[in-house]
């Protein structure tokens, strides 16, 4: 047996041995293992994966094992997300510590930030959340104005972000600040951390038409951080900001495997009905899902081409807004032929006359109208493709 | 196709506009969608005195004796406010039902309510395995001595739960899905054996489930004739799908105005967002869907106004427009709104829910385009 046959034999193993039966399901979003100081385990067996996973380092395999990881090579990742989707398990940690600040610290961070926050992510003992937009500052976000004063050996912060996801849940912040006004809007920007429970940090839930409040606004009121909480160099943060906005678009435009969920197929075939050759019975109906499969198919091999290439360093990073954009366009197209195929059971906003799903999808609808907004609009990432990717001029 | 309207046409329509900005800012609107019957009794007294729900009564029955036309100048205000009171169920659907087809006796008995408001019906036709096809229909009738009597199950019943009486669609004779042996008649929502669930809908409107178990309605409450209320049944929907299209086509106007307003005041990049070209062009390509839909309602309405059921083929092609074209502009609004088009501080998402809303109510955009080429 080769060497990647024994370490698949050994990560199958495991598997069967220590995902709990429960963890092997399609993950309800109020199991969503999101972890934190304040972590609800709706579902306890959420909490033996997740610690499970923890110890051997699997929540982030490929993070170096002194900062958490199991130190997996590109190979040996490939393996381990093939064997978690044999059984359809479901991921055991999920939220922005790693998949966008961690990765952030693992480039740019000090080996103390690195020891400091890395294993605490790994563990999911932390939930981070994301300081970047402000109500002046979305698109454009580089005219951000929050401020960060020096004041010995801190920063002292005042300002106003807007649409940060999960701030009423969050144990702590990366936070874009401008601490230099004069200096050209993109070289005055810094990027730092704080604690939420910080004095002067208040916090407020936006309500959105979805009837969810996954967003806040979050105010900035003489917060004080330690200067060692500065990531990268000062007036450097851009650097920083914009890099990890590439990790969240990759993860909004969905890389990195998702569990298996019900097709649009067996949506339709239950709702629409069949006909005698057992084919979904509304032809133009068919024609939009297998549309929307192929569509799915093609961007699949897209991700999957651009992670191989990346690995040898061919890939420019702008190609994360390609994933973003496509992804999200997928996403709600998919939403949009679920409403049709649903129909008036799309229509119900509660009571006993729906399905849990079906409420659940036609609220999942109208989130999924923000994912060509949040994390920059579709707008941007098309002009970044265009001037990044093609070098068309401004 | 751009027609004169009469001097009592343009009355009515100032009248519904003045009512619009009077009493349906977003703020007011959304107090009465969190209360339990999700409109205003106040706001339903006040139409009744505005003589608007009897505008397709004719004048000899007490009425104001309009059509279609009128209807639509109505609906296309009230889609400006997203307007809660139940005037699509009890005064286009409900009252028309009894002016086509009750009894002298039976108009009499019911008009002087329905005309000042205290009794209010609701149309019980769709049926969950009908897929929007109106002669799928399994709740049936059976005919004992003077009464029917009624079994089955209705769904998405527009303010099924606030209604005194529903105008109920049944299987008398005939397969599930022949168009012959369909009867409508008028139930009393207290009758023994009566089961409404009311349900919010997405778009903060209410409807209901309806479950017959053996309920006595005596024929005198029969609306056309028995075995032939097909035709009944359809003219309904059709009014009915013209009534929500000129609703949906307010609301468009609302999305595309609003988004044209917001991005002129919305800077970024040192710039009006309505300064960059890609922007200036989807909202030109809201303005023209806008623009098409309107032309199609006008026309649909027009027609249906001539003749009736003759006029079939356009509505359909109104109502697959009106769904594909409510979600485009609803969408580009969102959009170019940005996170705040997602918010329920501004209105925007508010009219793009109920225009998806719509989309669903009396066949989908698929469902019609499938009727178009039938």
């Amino acid at each position: 047996m080769s060497d990647m046959n024994v370490f698949r034999a050994e990560i199958r193993d495991w598997l069967e041995a220590n995902c709990p039966p429960a963890m092997r399901t399609p993950m309800p979003v109020n199991e969503s293992p999101g972890g934190g100081r304040r972590a609800k385990f709706n579902n306890p067996d959420t909490k033996v994966w997740l610690d499970r996973c923890a110890d051997k380092g699997y929540t982030v395999a490929s993070w170096p094992k002194q900062y958490g990881g199991a130190g997996f090579d590109k190979a040996q990742i490939v393996v381990w997300q093939e064997e978690m989707r044999r059984i359809n398990a479901r991921p055991p940690h999920v939220g922005m510590g790693i998949s966008m600040i961690g990765p952030a610290l693992l480039e740019f961070g000090t080996e103390e930030q690195k020891l400091e926050h890395l294993p605490q992510i790994a563990r999911g003992n932390i939930w981070w959340c994301q300081g970047y937009s402000e109500p002046g500052a979305g698109s454009d976000l580089a005219s951000l104005r929050t401020s960060a004063v020096d004041d010995g050996d801190d920063f002292v912060i005042n300002g106003h972000k807007v649409w940060t996801s999960g701030a009423n849940f969050a144990d702590w912040m990366f936070c874009l600040v401008r601490t230099d006004p004069d200096a050209p809007k993109h070289e005055g920007i810094s990027f730092v951390l704080f604690d939420m429970e910080t004095p002067g940090v208040g916090v407020k839930p936006i309500k959105l038409i979805s009837g969810l409040s996954p967003f806040c606004e979050t105010f900035l009121d003489d917060v004080r951080t330690s200067k060692s909480n500065l990531v990268h160099e000062l007036n450097k943060g851009w650097t920083v900001g914009k890099r990890l906005l590439q990790y969240e678009r990759a993860s909004i435009g969905g890389i990195g495997g998702a569990q298996k969920s019900k097709s649009l197929e067996a949506y339709a075939r239950e709702y629409v009905g069949v006909d005698v050759e057992g084919k979904v019975s509304d032809v133009s109906l068919r024609d939009s899902v297998l549309h929307h499969r192929m569509n799915d198919k093609a961007f699949a091999l897209t991700l999957r081409r651009a992670s191989q290439e990346s690995a040898t360093g061919r890939a420019p990073g702008a190609l994360s807004s390609l994933f973003k954009y496509y992804g999200t366009e997928q996403n709600k197209g998919k939403y949009e032929l679920l409403l049709s195929i649903l129909g008036t059971q799309a229509v119900g906003w509660g009571g006993d006359t729906f399905a849990e799903n079906e409420l659940t999808t036609t609220r999942a609808w109208l989130r999924s109208k923000a994912n060509s907004i949040e994390g920059g609009t579709s707008e941007i990432q098309l002009n970044i493709i265009a001037k990044r990717i093609l070098a068309l001029p401004d | 196709m751009n027609f004169e309207l009469s001097q009592e046409q343009q009355l009515i329509q100032d009248s519904v506009a003045r009512f619009i900005d009077d009493k349906y800012a977003l703020e007011a609107r959304q107090k009465l969608v969190a209360t339990k019957t999700g409109f205003s009794t106040d706001h339903w007294s006040t139409m009744a005195e505005l003589g608007w729900l009897g505008l397709t009564v004719p004048e000899s029955l007490g009425g104001f004796g309009g059509d279609q036309v009128d209807t639509m100048l109505v609906m296309e205000q009230f889609g400006k406010g997203l307007v809660l009171e139940p005037f699509v169920a009890s005064t286009v659907l409900g009252t028309r039902a009894v002016i086509l087809g009750a009894t002298q006796q039976l108009k009499a008995e019911l008009l002087p309510g329905l005309l000042d408001g205290s009794r209010q019906l609701a149309f019980a036709y769709a049926e969950e395995q009908a897929h929007f096809d109106l002669e799928d229909i399994v709740t049936h009738a059976k005919i004992d001595g003077t009464d029917f009597i009624l079994n089955g199950h209705k769904s998405m019943v527009q303010h099924g739960a606030s209604a005194t009486q529903l105008v109920v669609s049944a299987r008398t004779s005939g397969g599930q899905a022949d168009t012959a042996g369909i009867t409508l008649m008028l139930v009393d929502a207290d009758s023994d054996g009566i089961k409404i669930a009311g349900f919010p809908t997405v778009d903060g409107q209410q409807a209901a489930e309806v479950t017959f178990d053996n309920v006595r309605v005596p024929k005198s409450r029969l609306l056309g004739s028995v075995d032939e209320g097909f035709d009944l049944l359809m003219q309904l929907v059709v009014d009915g799908i013209l009534a929500v299209s000129a609703e949906a086509v307010g609301a468009m106007e609302v999305l595309y105005k609003d988004t044209v307003t917001y991005t002129q005041q919305r800077e970024q990049f040192g710039h009006a967002l309505s300064e960059f070209q890609v922007l200036q062009h989807r909202m030109v390509d809201m303005f023209m869907e806008y623009e098409q839909a309107k032309s199609l309602l006008y026309r649909a309405t027009l027609e249906v106004a001539q003749s009736g059921l003759g006029a079939l083929r356009t509505v359909h092609a109104l109502k697959h427009f009106i769904g594909k074209i409510g979600i485009m502009i609803g969408e580009n609004a969102v959009q170019l709104h940005g996170g705040m088009g997602v918010t329920e501080e501004l209105r925007i998402g508010h009219y793009f829910k109920r225009l998806l809303v719509i989309d669903a109510l009396f066949g989908n955009s698929d469902f019609h385009l499938q009727k178009f080429a039938a």
